[in-house]
C-alpha cells in the first residue's frame, strides 16, 4: 500500500537524484572543457561567471530556447523516443550507487548486476537515433555503437565477476563493507580486472579513444548527428551521467567506495568519483582514436583473455 | 641530356616532328602522340613522369603543352600538339601515364580539348553544365570584366 | 534461407562539401561496403576562381596578391614561385640580400605549413584538437615573425618581381634565433605525443600505402613523393635562389604509408630550422631589391618554372605576347596531382581511414581549385 508519506519520500528521492544528476552532468561538463582547454594552451570559458562556471546553464537556456528541427524523412516515433531511452537508463541506474553509509535509494541485493543490466538498455537508443535519423553517418554511428558495446560488454563483466568472487554479494553496500580491510584494487588480480574494467568502460560509453560512434572526424557526429536542441542535450547530459555512473561503480568495486578517514563519506565517494572521471578526460584529449576493427580485435583479442585468465587466477587464489 | 637532345632522339625515330623556333619545345603531330608519349615512356629515354598538361589559345589553333620529366635520368622535356580550334581532338595519354586524367579533365574542362579514349572526360572545375569553355580567348560571359 | 539469396547493399555516402575533415570544400562520393571502402569518386571545383583567366586580365604585377590565394597557408612560397617565373622569363636577376631574405620567409613559411598538415593530420586520426592546438601556438610564432616582415598575418602579399617588398625590418634575425631556439625542443614535444603512441603507430604504419612507380606515375610531389622512397626535392637537385649553399639533407620514407608521410614532413620541419639557421648566418649587408620598372613587358617566350613548395612542386608555366599582361599563365598545383591519388589509395580501407589518408596527402583546396 502506497501511503502519502512514502509517496512524498519517493519524490523527494526522486527530486534530489535528478536535481544531482542534472548538476553533477553541467559539472562535468563545465569541467571537461576547462581540463581540455588547459591540455590544449587555451582557457576554455572564461565570460560566464567565475571561469565560466555557469557557462553550462547558459548553454542549457540556449539548447532549450532552439528550435526543434525535425529532418524531413526520420522515423517518427523512433526518432522522438530514441533520446529518453538514451536518458532514462542512465538515470535509473543511479537507484543502486552507494553514496554514503546510508545515502543509497535502494540496496538492492543485485545491485551491481542490475546496474550494469539497466546501463546496457542505453545502447537501443543509439541504435535507435542512427536508425531513425535517415542520416548515414548516424547509421553508421549507431551501427558501430552496437557491436562495440556488446563486444565489451564481455571483459566488462567478467572483470565484475572477480570483484564478486571477493565480494561475496552482489549487493553494492556489501562490496563496500568487504572493502574495510583494503581496498580491492591492491589485490593484483583485482588490479588487473580494475584496468580491464576502465578500458571496456570507457568504450561503453563511447568515450575517446573509442568514441567510434560519434567520431567527428569520420562521421561528423556519428548518432546524434541530425539532433538539436534539447534533444541533443539529452544526449549529452546521458553521456555525462554514463560517465559518472562507470565511474562511480569503479570507485565502489576498486576503490572503497564511501569508505575513507577523517572526511565523511560521500565527499570521499566524490573525490573518488571524479578522479577516475579526471583520469578519462586526460586520455580523451591526448590519444588518437583507434580504428573500428582495431577496437574489435582489441576486445576480443586481448581484454577477454586477459580478464578470463584472470578470473582464473582470482578463483584459484580464493580456493586455496 | 638537354631538351634539344632529346629532340634530335625523337626525330631520329619520328621525322615527322619539329623543334619550334623560340622554346626549343618539340612539336609532335596530333597523329603520333600516343606513339611519342609510349616511345618517351619506355626504356631508351625512361621519362616516367608526366609533370603537367596545360594548353594555349593561339586563336588560329590550341597548343596543347605536355611536360615531361624522367626520375632517372633528371631531365626534363616539354612537348607541344597543335591542334586545329574548331576541331580539337586529341588520343589521351591516360594509359601511359595515370596522372594525364586529371589534368586531361582540366583542359577540356578549360579549353575544350577532346581527348579520345579518356575514360571519365567530364568536366573537372566547372559545374558540368556550364557552357563554353572559359579560358578560350573568344569566351564570353556577362560576368567577366576586362581590367587594362 | 540460401546464402546466395542474402544479398548486401552498397551504401552511398555524400562526404562533403561540408564535413569537418576534407580540408576545405571537397566532396567525396564513397561507395561504402559497411565499414570498408569499395570506390570513392573525388569531385573539386566548389573553390574555383579562375585564377588562370584573371591573370591573363591582370599585369604581372598586379597578379602577386592573387598567389596568396593560391595555397594560404604557404603564399611565401606562392609568390615566390610566381616571382621567380616572372624573373626566369624575363632574365632578371635578384640582389643576393633579396635572394637570402627569400629563402628565410619561404623556410619558416614551410614549417607554418607543415605545422598545420601534421596538427590537422593528428586531428583527423581522432586525436582531437589537443595537437593541433600545441601546432598552431608555434604557427603562430611564425605568423608574428612575417606581420613585423610585411604587415599581415596570412597573404603576404611580400615578393616583389626583382627582389622583395620591404627589406627584413630590425632586429629580427635575434627573433628568428629565439624562435630555432624556442622550436627545437618543441618537436621532440610532438615526437612524445604522437610519434610513440602506440595508437597513432597502428593508426598510421601500413595503411595507404603509396608505392614509388605509382607516386611517380601520378605525377606526386613534395613531402607525399619523398615518403615512398624517391630522392627528390627542387631545393637540392634543381637548386634556385641559394639554397645551393646550404647544407640540410633530404629526409625519404621507405614504404610510403600515412606514418612515412607524417615522418618526412616532421624531419623537414628540423631540415627547415637548419636551413634559417645558416641563411641568417650569412645573409650579406645590401640593397634588398632592383627596380623592374612599374610596367613589366617581357619579350614575347614561354617559361616554365616549378619550385619547391610545402606541398609539392608548384609550377607556372607563362606565356608571354610581349604585352604588360600575360598571354597565359598556367599554375601547375602540386595539391592537383596528390588528390588524384586518393581513388587509389582508400579502395579497400576503412572509412575511417579515408579521412586520415585524405589528411596525410596534406592537400589544400585553394590551389587544386584555383
Amino acid at each position: 500500500m502506497v501511503t502519502l508519506s512514502s509517496l512524498i519520500v519517493m519524490v523527494l528521492v526522486v527530486s534530489a537524484v535528478l536535481g544531482f544528476i542534472s548538476a553533477s552532468a553541467m559539472f562535468l561538463i563545465w569541467w571537461e572543457r576547462k581540463v581540455s582547454a588547459h591540455i590544449q594552451t587555451r582557457f576554455g570559458p572564461m565570460r560566464v561567471g567565475w571561469h565560466g562556471v555557469l557557462q553550462p546553464i547558459a548553454d542549457a537556456i540556449k539548447l532549450l530556447c532552439k528550435e526543434d528541427i525535425v529532418p524531413v524523412g526520420v522515423d517518427k516515433w523512433v526518432w522522438w523516443l530514441a533520446p529518453f531511452f538514451v536518458t532514462v537508463p542512465a538515470v535509473m541506474a543511479f537507484v543502486a550507487i552507494p553514496f554514503g553509509k546510508n545515502l543509497i535509494v535502494q540496496d538492492l541485493n543485485l545491485g551491481i548486476l542490475y546496474i550494469i543490466a539497466i546501463t546496457s538498455t542505453g545502447i537501443f537508443g543509439i541504435f535507435m537515433a542512427g536508425w531513425g535519423s535517415n542520416n548515414k553517418y548516424s547509421l553508421l554511428g549507431g551501427m558501430r555503437s552496437a557491436a562495440q558495446i556488446i563486444s565489451y560488454e564481455i571483459p566488462l563483466l567478467i572483470s565484475i565477476i572477480t570483484v564478486l568472487l571477493f565480494s561475496g554479494s552482489l549487493s553494492m553496500q556489501k562490496i563496500v563493507t568487504a572493502q574495510a580491510k583494503y581496498w580491492f584494487i591492491l589485490n593484483p588480480s583485482l588490479f588487473v580486472a580494475f584496468f580491464v574494467y576502465i578500458i571496456s568502460a570507457t568504450a561503453e560509453v563511447n568515450r575517446a579513444p573509442f568514441d567510434l560512434p560519434e567520431a567527428e572526424s569520420e562521421l561528423v557526429a556519428g548518432f546524434h548527428t541530425e539532433y538539436s536542441g534539447m534533444k541533443f542535450a539529452m544526449f549529452f547530459i546521458a553521456e555525462y551521467t554514463n560517465m559518472f555512473t562507470i565511474s562511480a561503480i569503479a570507485a565502489t568495486l576498486f576503490l572503497g567506495g564511501w569508505r575513507g578517514p577523517l572526511l565523511p563519506g560521500p565527499v570521499w565517494f566524490l573525490i573518488k568519483t571524479y578522479t577516475i572521471i579526471f583520469v578519462l578526460m586526460w586520455v580523451r584529449w591526448t590519444f588518437p582514436r583507434v580504428r573500428v576493427d582495431q577496437l574489435m580485435g582489441f576486445a576480443w583479442k586481448v581484454l577477454t583473455p586477459i580478464s578470463l585468465v584472470n578470473l582464473i587466477i582470482a578463483g584459484w587464489f580464493i580456493l586455496k | 641530356m638537354r631538351q634539344s637532345k632529346v629532340f634530335e632522339l625523337i626525330k631520329l625515330k619520328f621525322p615527322q616532328v619539329s623543334e619550334e623556333d623560340l622554346t626549343k619545345a618539340v612539336i609532335v603531330p596530333q597523329e603520333l602522340l600516343p606513339a611519342v608519349a609510349n616511345y618517351l615512356k619506355g626504356q631508351d629515354l625512361s621519362f616516367d613522369n608526366l609533370h603537367c598538361i596545360t594548353a594555349v589559345d593561339r586563336l588560329e589553333r590550341i597548343e596543347l603543352v605536355y611536360i615531361f620529366y624522367s626520375f632517372k635520368n633528371r631531365q626534363q622535356a616539354i612537348v607541344k600538339v597543335y591542334l586545329p580550334i574548331d576541331a580539337a581532338e586529341v588520343e589521351s595519354l591516360t594509359k601511359f601515364y595515370r596522372s594525364a586524367d586529371w589534368f586531361e579533365r582540366e583542359v577540356y574542362d578549360l579549353f575544350g580539348v577532346k581527348f579520345l579514349n579518356h575514360p571519365n572526360l567530364a568536366r573537372i572545375l566547372n559545374p558540368q553544365d556550364w557552357k563554353g569553355y572559359p579560358l578560350r580567348k573568344n569566351y564570353t560571359n556577362p560576368n567577366l570584366i576586362r581590367k587594362p | 534461407m540460401k546464402m546466395s539469396n542474402m544479398h548486401s547493399e552498397q551504401l552511398c555516402v555524400n562526404m562533403g562539401p561540408q564535413h569537418p575533415s576534407t580540408h576545405g570544400v571537397l566532396y567525396l562520393d564513397l561507395r561504402l561496403d559497411g565499414e570498408e571502402v569499395v570506390d570513392c569518386i573525388t569531385h573539386i571545383g566548389y573553390l574555383h576562381r579562375s585564377m588562370e583567366k584573371i591573370a591573363e586580365n591582370r599585369t604581372y604585377t598586379q597578379f602577386i596578391p592573387f598567389t596568396d590565394r593560391l595555397d594560404y597557408v604557404a603564399s611565401m612560397n606562392n609568390n615566390l614561385a610566381y616571382v621567380l617565373a616572372v624573373e626566369k622569363l624575363l632574365n632578371l636577376d635578384v640582389p643576393e640580400r633579396a635572394k637570402y631574405i627569400r629563402v628565410i620567409v619561404a623556410e619558416l613559411n614551410r614549417i607554418a605549413s607543415h605545422l598545420l598538415a601534421i596538427g590537422t593530420f593528428a586531428q583527423d586520426l581522432g586525436a582531437f584538437a589537443t595537437p593541433l592546438f600545441y601546432c598552431f601556438r608555434e604557427r603562430e610564432k611564425v605568423i608574428e615573425i612575417f606581420d613585423e616582415v610585411c604587415g599581415n598575418r596570412l597573404t603576404y602579399n611580400y615578393m616583389r618581381i626583382g627582389g622583395v617588398q620591404f627589406d627584413l625590418p630590425e632586429g629580427i634575425d635575434r627573433r628568428i634565433k629565439d624562435f630555432i631556439k624556442y622550436m627545437r625542443p618543441k618537436i621532440n614535444d610532438y615526437e612524445g605525443l604522437l610519434t610513440n603512441n602506440p595508437i597513432f603507430l597502428e593508426r598510421t604504419k601500413n595503411i595507404g600505402i603509396l608505392s614509388k612507380e605509382t607516386a611517380i606515375n601520378y605525377s606526386i610531389t613534395g613531402p607525399n613523393l619523398r615518403a615512398s622512397g624517391v630522392q627528390w626535392d627542387l631545393r637540392k637537385d634543381e637548386p634556385y635562389l641559394v639554397y645551393d649553399k646550404f647544407e640540410f639533407a633530404i629526409p625519404t620514407g621507405k614504404n610510403g604509408d600515412m606514418w612515412d608521410r607524417y615522418r618526412v614532413r616532421m624531419d623537414e620541419l628540423s631540415q627547415s630550422l637548419k636551413i634559417i639557421e645558416q641563411a641568417i648566418a650569412g645573409i650579406p649587408e645590401a640593397q634588398a631589391t632592383v627596380k623592374a620598372g612599374r610596367m613589366i613587358k617581357p619579350a614575347a617566350g614561354e617559361v616554365y618554372f616549378r619550385a619547391e613548395s610545402p606541398r609539392g612542386e608548384l609550377g607556372f608555366y607563362i606565356v608571354s605576347d610581349g604585352s604588360v599582361n600575360p598571354y597565359r599563365l598556367k599554375i601547375r598545383a602540386p595539391s592537383f596531382s596528390n588528390l588524384a591519388v586518393l581513388r587509389e589509395l582508400v579502395k579497400g580501407v576503412k572509412v575511417a581511414d579515408v579521412v586520415g589518408i585524405l589528411g596525410s596527402l596534406d592537400i589544400l583546396m585553394g590551389e587544386i581549385d584555383r
